[in-house]
Formats: structure tokens, sequence, C-alpha cells
């Protein structure tokens, strides 16, 4: 029902945002789709000559490349299993009555104002170290010997860390949509003698599927871009256990400052990632669509 | 309402809940902890932890090598300036879309979001450069700009979300009533976006306040903020727990409180359009 | 009132005159234990020049990354910064720094520093950063432990295979106390700067003389396979993120009889005021096996200049002050002479109260002396450098190369796999940077 006089104003409203993004966006990648074509490493000035195609070829024939790509992808499917299924099962427990649900919900959400890094050293080292850590303690004190978490099963221990900061998100987002949940449904799948299995299956689960997607979403675009919990905790190691296409990247363009390919990874990556962001927009646009 | 529930079933939620919450908050009430030990004691055992005296030698020794105060209003000045510019970038364009949808509005927004996948660590060098030019490293300008940049599409999407919960006819009743463009933002529809606003606004001074990356690599000693003062003492030489326990307390605190305090309106308006 | 406000007009033309505004500098730094106290000490220096410090301290790595990046596109945040001997060369030669050789007055004494340290943070002859503090590597050992075992304490310089029988001697993880504790973090700076070292004493090295990577040779083979077996069998748990901080707190704790590293490590080791173990430590050289040539390593951590800074003069000032032997001696009264900055002035090591206090000194000093960067390998090599490689090239190999000799450590792949994974990665890097073709 919109006028023209609307639309065009409607138009020029969005015209900062639109300018601003598109401004972001373009500058450094353009930038970086031009250094990507190009031999450049900031350690040696002066000596950029054109590169061809060289660094997309050195980039993804490295054998480090596949590797990063899958641990990317454990690491966000790991952290969004994690956080869905316990974030659901957290916001079924505070739906239920308790006593001082306040103050459990004041406990449940403070590491999601937590710092990635220092989430990362906290783990590292008051918890996760095998000498002095509060886990290595237990283990000795139920006479097991510690584990070793960064140096046994360094990517399940980050994405701990990383599930540990957005479990509360997820909880928060998951609660408030229970909480809209129609308690007459419920009442009446009761009555006809639905199970508590069967009433969480085609009652609560179809009820949450949005906010299930607007986590996914959301974190996905954060998870993508994990970098500070890597870098405290295992510089990408050992190996390749932990490096991440992110991490892949920083190694290349700051670690060894050649950044003709870091260029080409982060171009390279920006594809990746589009690719999952449109099927993630897909799902949402299914979901998001009334 | 709720119906009655038996009292031994509530006892053990309420205990299961407890369990959890303490669990899940317990990293952080142990460097709560570690932070008032000496260094010697924060790597005694876990029981012995417990039992030694309290002292602040930590934070007093964090305050005299680190500027706690300049890092903590460069914290401040950025988290606020960046959400303020990127709010009052985002009202409108979140308007336009809500009010005034075309066909190729949800393909923008989507757009906009995934210039949030960018990996910052690819675009390290350019922004350095163009920020090298423009006289903008270490300055807090710089990385006002930035993070507001970073965190605009979240800002866009989270208040679309809301603007669009608003129903049209009342928009329309007012504009029946003659009331101009600029009168039916600021006076019908700001009001009854103020829980929405909220939330966007803490949830970008969180994700502004945690931001490591940009903040850390643009910035040097006079527009640092509490980021760069946590890498200081990531790991030194020597015992740090207690340092860094203090530390990380110093850098959390203020916004773990402002989280704690407005968690009713973070959350009222964390859904972004899921809860229907 | 009038003679007071005359004399603040005075004051305010006498440093007019002077030239020098007061300046507001940017220094960045690490987070080691000598920086802290300089850091600490520092408004003595903003005192009596009326200059002014803004201080970053970041954790070495952040710090490298951080002050790299700046420096390499002239973005000019920083006005003073701390860099080691690998980067002052490359980084002197590439115009990045500003030149030294005139720094400070007569009483500075640029002789009075060590000559190969000097030479080490030297391009070309021009010297382009000056020591903060220098270092080689030795062995600490628990004086106690060895008594307990029965063993006598080296007095040689003995080789890997006794080392690791002795260490066997000492194991005690029943007692939370473990036979030796090296570096396993993965990292140029870190794992490879002891393992840099090991192979050198193996006979190993980096590049032939024509550049071709050896890594796949037989003696990086005995060397890793040696390394690897040692710290599974006598080791502490979670070795592999254990760099040199981690390790000098462990063994401060007493929780290592024995620790193959940084001499510098030697004032807090024995300072009773930071470790447990400052009564109970002795030292001996670092052990050598087919060679002894390149088996203890040099470092220096330096002040330098870039070229960006709008303030070189203040800055200027300040390095002399950091690190004149009057520094030192501020250090040696305030913080205890065993804290002074070690490895950089032969006049510290002709002071009595230094050497009464750190009994360590004098194997220090010879220990970095003996270190010879120019000459690091049994067979010859077309580099510089005991556990580094001066080529810019080095950074991205030696941060493979420890990756993956971490996950040999970690048992997540076999050392074989580790080398060979290593060796193709160098190949690749120095087929890219065309030094091979």
């Amino acid at each position: 029902m919109s006028t023209r006089h609307s639309r065009a104003a409607a138009r020029l409203m969005m015209t900062p945002s639109v300018l601003l993004l598109l401004g972001w966006m373009l500058i450094p990648l353009g930038l970086t789709l031009y250094f990507s074509f190009l031999r450049y490493n900031l350690l040696m000035p002066g000596t950029e000559t054109w590169a061809g195609w060289s660094n997309y070829y050195y980039f993804l024939t490295d054998p480090s490349f596949t590797t990063a790509v899958r641990n990317t992808l454990v690491l966000v499917g790991g952290v969004l299993v994690i956080t869905v299924a316990g974030g659901i099962l957290l916001a079924l427990l505070l739906d239920q009555p308790i006593w001082g649900r306040g103050i459990v919900r004041l406990l449940v959400i403070a590491p999601f104002f937590v710092m990635p890094t220092v989430s990362a050293l906290v783990w590292q080292n008051m918890f996760m170290n095998p000498v002095n850590g509060v886990f290595a303690w237990l283990a000795q004190t139920m006479g097991m010997r510690p584990f070793d978490f960064f140096g046994r099963a360094p990517l399940a221990s980050i994405v701990w860390i990383v599930s540990w900061q957005w479990l509360p998100f997820a909880t928060l987002i998951l609660l408030t949509a229970l909480q809209s949940l129609d308690q007459e449904q419920m009442e009446a799948a009761e009555m006809d003698g639905a199970g508590p299995l069967s009433r969480f299956a085609f009652i609560t689960l179809p009820h949450l599927a949005r906010a299930i997607t607007v986590v996914i979403l959301i974190q996905t675009i954060f998870l993508l871009s994990v970098f500070a919990e890597i870098l405290v905790t295992t510089n990408g190691g050992p190996g390749m256990a932990t490096t991440t296409l992110t991490y892949l990247i920083y190694v290349q363009s700051l670690l060894q400052f050649d950044v003709g390919m870091g260029s080409a990874g982060g171009v390279i990556a920006i594809i990746l990632a589009n690719i999952v962001a449109i099927f993630l927009m897909r799902m949402i646009g299914r979901n998001l669509d009334r | 309402m709720a119906r009655a529930v038996p009292l031994p079933r509530k006892a053990l939620t309420t205990a299961l809940a407890w369990t959890i919450g303490v669990l899940m908050f317990f990293p952080i009430l142990w460097i709560g902890i570690l932070a008032f030990r000496t260094e010697v004691d924060a790597i005694r055992p876990p029981l012995q932890v417990l039992a030694a005296p309290w002292t602040t030698e930590s934070f007093a020794a964090v305050q005299q090598r680190s500027n706690y105060l300049r890092h903590f209003t460069n914290s401040v000045v950025i988290a606020l300036g960046s959400t303020a510019i990127a709010l009052l970038v985002a009202i409108p364009a979140a308007w336009s879309m809500a009010f005034v949808p075309s066909r190729r509005t949800k393909n923008v927004l989507l757009w906009m979001l995934s210039t949030k996948m960018l990996p910052p660590v690819g675009v390290l060098i350019p922004i350095y450069l163009i920020f090298r030019d423009a006289g903008l490293l270490d300055t807090r300008t710089g990385l006002v700009i930035v993070l507001t940049l970073i965190n605009l599409p979240i800002v866009v999407w989270m208040l679309y979300t809301y603007f669009r919960e608003i129903p049209a006819e009342i928009l329309e009743a007012a504009r029946m009533d003659g009331a101009t463009l600029r009168s039916e933002l600021l006076f019908v529809l700001l009001p009854m976006a103020v829980p929405g606003i909220a939330s966007t606004v803490l949830l970008n001074v969180i994700l502004a306040w945690n931001e490591a990356f940009w903040t850390l690599n643009l910035s040097a000693a006079r527009a640092a903020p509490l980021t760069a003062f946590i890498a200081s003492y990531s790991s030194p030489e020597g015992l740090f727990y207690a340092k860094l326990s203090a530390a990380s307390i110093m850098a959390i605190a203020p916004i773990l409180l402002i989280g704690w305090v407005s968690q009713r309106q973070l959350v009222r308006g964390l859904t972004f359009g899921a809860v229907k | 009132m009038r003679p007071k406000t005359s004399l603040c007009a005075a004051a305010a033309l006498a440093v007019a005159a002077g030239g020098a505004t007061a300046a507001e500098l940017t220094i960045a730094t690490v987070n080691n234990a000598d920086m802290i106290i300089m850091q600490r000490l520092s408004p003595q220096w903003e005192e009596q020049s009326g200059h002014t410090l803004n201080w970053v301290v970041l954790e070495e790595n952040v710090l490298r990354q951080r002050v790299t990046t700046d420096i390499a596109t002239g973005g000019g945040s920083f006005d003073i910064i701390t860099i080691g001997s690998y980067e002052t060369p490359i980084w002197g030669a590439q115009g990045w720094l500003v030149p030294l050789d005139d720094i400070g007055g007569e009483d500075y004494d640029l002789d009075d520093i060590f000559e190969p340290v000097r030479a080490g943070l030297s391009a070309d002859g021009t010297l382009f950063a000056v020591p903060f503090y220098a270092e080689s590597s030795f062995t600490f050992y628990r004086t106690d432990l060895f008594e307990a075992a029965g063993i006598e304490a080296p007095t040689e310089q003995i080789t890997y295979d006794e080392f690791r029988e002795i260490v066997a001697q000492v194991h005690d993880p029943d007692n939370g106390v473990f036979g030796t504790c090296q570096r396993g973090k993965p990292g140029w700076g870190e794992n490879m700067a002891f393992i840099g070292p090991l192979v050198n004493a193996f006979g190993g090295r980096w590049f032939d003389m024509d550049w071709n990577p050896q890594i796949d040779s037989e003696e990086w083979r005995n060397a890793i396979t040696f390394y690897v077996d040692l710290m599974t069998e006598f080791g502490p748990p979670g070795a592999v993120s254990n760099g040199h901080n981690e390790n000098r707190a462990l063994f401060a704790e007493g929780r290592c009889a024995t620790w193959i590293d940084a001499t510098s490590a030697a004032g807090y080791i024995f300072n009773p005021n930071e470790s447990t173990v400052a009564d109970r430590t002795g030292f001996f050289p670092a052990p050598k096996q087919v060679t002894d040539r390149g088996t203890g390593w040099f470092w220096a951590w330096a002040l330098a200049i870039p070229s960006s800074s709008q303030n070189v003069d203040a800055a200027k000032d300040f390095l002399a002050w950091a690190t004149s032997r009057e520094y030192i001696e501020l250090v040696g009264e305030t913080e205890g002479w065993v804290a002074v900055p070690p490895g950089t002035r032969v006049s510290t090591y002709e002071n009595p109260a230094y050497i009464e206090a750190a009994p360590f000194a004098e194997t220090v000093r010879d220990a970095i002396l003996a270190a010879d960067p120019s000459n690091p390998t049994a067979e010859p090599v077309p580099y510089t450098g005991i556990q580094y490689v001066s080529i810019p090239e080095f950074q991205g190999i030696g941060n493979f190369v420890g990756q993956q000799i971490a996950a040999a450590l970690a048992g997540q792949q076999s050392v074989e796999d580790a080398l060979a994974a290593s060796q193709a990665f160098a190949e690749r890097e120095m087929r890219r940077a065309g030094y091979i073709q």
C-alpha cells in the first residue's frame, strides 16, 4: 500500500547503510582481490610482481588447505550441535518451575559476556592444564592420569571452549521462544494421551524451529571467524589439528607476511563463506517467511 | 499460569538447574577467587587455593603495570560510539525494509549479513594500509569506524525483525492523521520499538566490547581498549595465574555487570524475530 | 610569587632552547620479566628527559606480528620497538630501522657491549638495535635431586645420550617431578629454538649450500626421534603446550629435574623471591652429540627505532638510557643484582656485586661468547643463525616444521611423516621464493 513517495524515501533511508557496507566490502575486497594476483611479501618490499593464478594454485594445493576446511566444518558443526542440543535441554529445564530461576539464569548467561581471549586463557591455564589445572586435580584425586587436552584432543578442546561461550546465547533465544508456547495446546495433547516425548517432538520442536534457525544463522556467522581461541591455546596445532581456514589465512598473511597468498586465501574463504551463506539463507528464508 | 507441580519434582529440577548454572558459571567464579590470591597460592591444588588467605596484591600489581583507566575509557568510548553510529545509520534502513519492503529487500538483508563473513585476518593488511594513509591508526575514531561497520549488519537485521512486528495499520492510521514521515518515525515508530532498540544496543555493546582482532591490531597505546590490556598478561614469564585472573576480572566485570543488570531487556530483544 | 614564575619561565625556556620539546613516545615490548622491570623504572627517565612513554606490552607472538605489520607497512604507530637478533639484520638491511652507530654520549661506551652481540644486531657493519639482554642456552638442573640420585653433575659438555641416562635416573613422576622439561609449544621461537641446536648437535642442518632443504635427512630423523622419545618418557604431561614461559614456571615450582633453555632465565630461577628452587639449582652446558658446533643458541632482545618514527631523538635518548651501564646499576640496586639484564656488557661481568649475586654469571658469559651464529653446523651452510636461519622465509618454514614436530610429540603422527611433510613444505616455500628451481 506504499506510495511512490514513501518508496523513494525508503530507498533514501537505506542508502547510508548500503553505501557504508558496500564500501566496507568493496574496498578491502577489491584490494584483497588485487593483492591475490601479486607476488607480494610484506617482508620484502619492492619485489611485488604479477603472479597470475599462482597464489591460488599454491593455496589450493597446500596440504593444509583441505585439513583447514575440514577443521572449520568440524568446529562450526560441533559447536552448533552442542549449543543447539544443550540449549534446548537447558531451555526446557529453565522453563520448569524452579526456585531461584532468576539467579540461575544470571549464572547461565554469564559466559556470553566474557571476552573470547579471556575465556580461552582461563580454560587453557586454570582448567585444562595437565599439571596445574582443575581437571588434572580432579583426575588425580580420582586416581586417574591427567588428560592432556590440547595435546590429545586439541580440536575437541576448542569446540568445548567455544561452546561454553555460545551455549548461553542459544539457551536464551530458545528459552524465550519456549515461553511463547501455547500451554493450552500442550494440555490438550496431554489429555489425548501424548507422552512427554511425543509432545516434545510434535509440538515443542516445531514451535522452536524458527528460533533454532536463528541460532544457527547467527552463530555460524560468528563461528566461521573464530580466531582468538585458537591463537591463544594451540596456535593451530599440534600439526594442523586446529588450523581452521581463518587461522590458515592468518598464518599466511600475518605470520609469513605473504600478503599475496593470504589474500588468495581470503578470496577463497569469502567464496566458501558465501556458499554457506546462500545455503543458510535458503533455510532461513523458508523458516522466517510467514 | 502453570499448574501446580509436585514438590519433589520441583526440588529435583531446582537442584539440576542450579548444578548446571553453577557449573557454567564456575570458570568465572574461579578466576574471581584466584584474582584474590598470591601467585604462589594460585597454583596450588584447588582445595588449598580455597583455604589460602585473601589478598589484593595482584590487582595492585596489575594497576601498577597498566593504565587500566585508559584502557577502560577506550573500551567504553569505542563500544558506545560504534553502537550509536550504527544505530543512527541502521534505524532508517531497517524502517524502510520493514515497512516498504520490495522484492529486493530480503536479498539486500542477506547480502548485508554476508559481509560479516569476510574473514578479518584476510583483509587486515589492506585495512591497515588505508588506515595508515588516513591517519586513523591508533585512534579511537578508527576503531569506532571499524566496529560500526562490522556490527552494522547485525544491528540492521535485529531492528528489522522488531520493526516488522509493529502492525503496519498503526502507521497507516498515523499517516491518515497527517503525520509526516519524520514525525511518523519519531513519535509513532520509535516509542514502540524502544525495547527492540534497547536490546540491540546491549548486544552491540557486548560484541564491540569483546571484539579482539581489530581492536588489538589497529591500536597501539593511545586507543588500546581492554582487549589489548589482557594481551599483556596472557603468557608472561614465571607464575601468572593470579595476575591473569585479576586482569581478566577487571576486563570482563564492567560488561558482565551491565549484562546482568539489563538481562531482561537483552533477552526480550535477543529473539531476532524468532518468537511469534 | 614573582621569583617562582620567572623560574618556571626559565625552565620552560631552557627546555625550548635545548630543542627538545617534550615528546610522547610509544614503546612496544614483550611481557618478559626484564622488560617489566624496565617499564617500572622508566618514570626515572621520563623525569630526567621531560618526555613521556606510552607502553604497549604484549605477549611475544602477538607483539611480533603487531610490530612487523606496522613496520613493514610504515604505519608509524611505534617509536621504540623490541625486536630480536633474527629480525634486526633483515629489517636493518630493508632500511626500516634507524642506524644507531652514534648512540649515546662518551660514557655510553659502545665498545663495552660484547662484540658478538653487536655483530648480531648489525647489518653490513651498521648497528640497528641496542641489546637489552642477550642469552645463550644451557642446562639447568636440580642439585638436590642429582645428589639424592647419586649423580655427579657433569663439568664438561656431555652428549645427549649421556643426558638421557641422567634424566632417566631423576625422573620421579609419582612425586610430581619430571626428568626433563623441554619446549613443545610449536613456533620458530618456541620449540624450534630448542630443536635447532639439538639438530645441530646431531650433525644436521636446515639447508645445504644451494639452499636445498635437508629436513628429511638421517641427522634430523635421529634428532627428532631422540626428542620425541625423551619427552614422551621423561617429560611432563601436556609438553606440547609448554613454551619457554610455561617451563620456566614449572622449573621454578620444582616440577622439573632438568631443563635446557635460555641462560637469561637464570636470573629468575636463582631469585628466591620468584622461584622455589633458587638454592637448589645448578647448571652445565647444553649437551652435544656428534658435534659440539651450534649446540648452544644465541639470542638477543634489543631495542630499535623504526624509520617511520617522528621522535627519533627522544627515542634514541631512551635507548641509550635503557641499555646503559647506569641502567644496569639501577636495576642492581633496586631489584637486586641477580635480576639485572644479562649478557650485554663486559662491565656487568667485571662487577663484583653481580659476580657474587649471580653464580651463573661466568658460565653465561662464556656460553654467549662461544655461540657462533656464523658457523652453526658441522657441515657448511649458506646462512647465519644457530636456532634460526636469517632469511625472511624462515618464520613460515620454522613455524610449519615446529607444528609438525609438535604433532609427532603429541603422538598424532610419526616422526617420519612429520619430517616428510616439513621437507615438502620447505621445498615448496623455497621454490616459491626463488632460492631453488
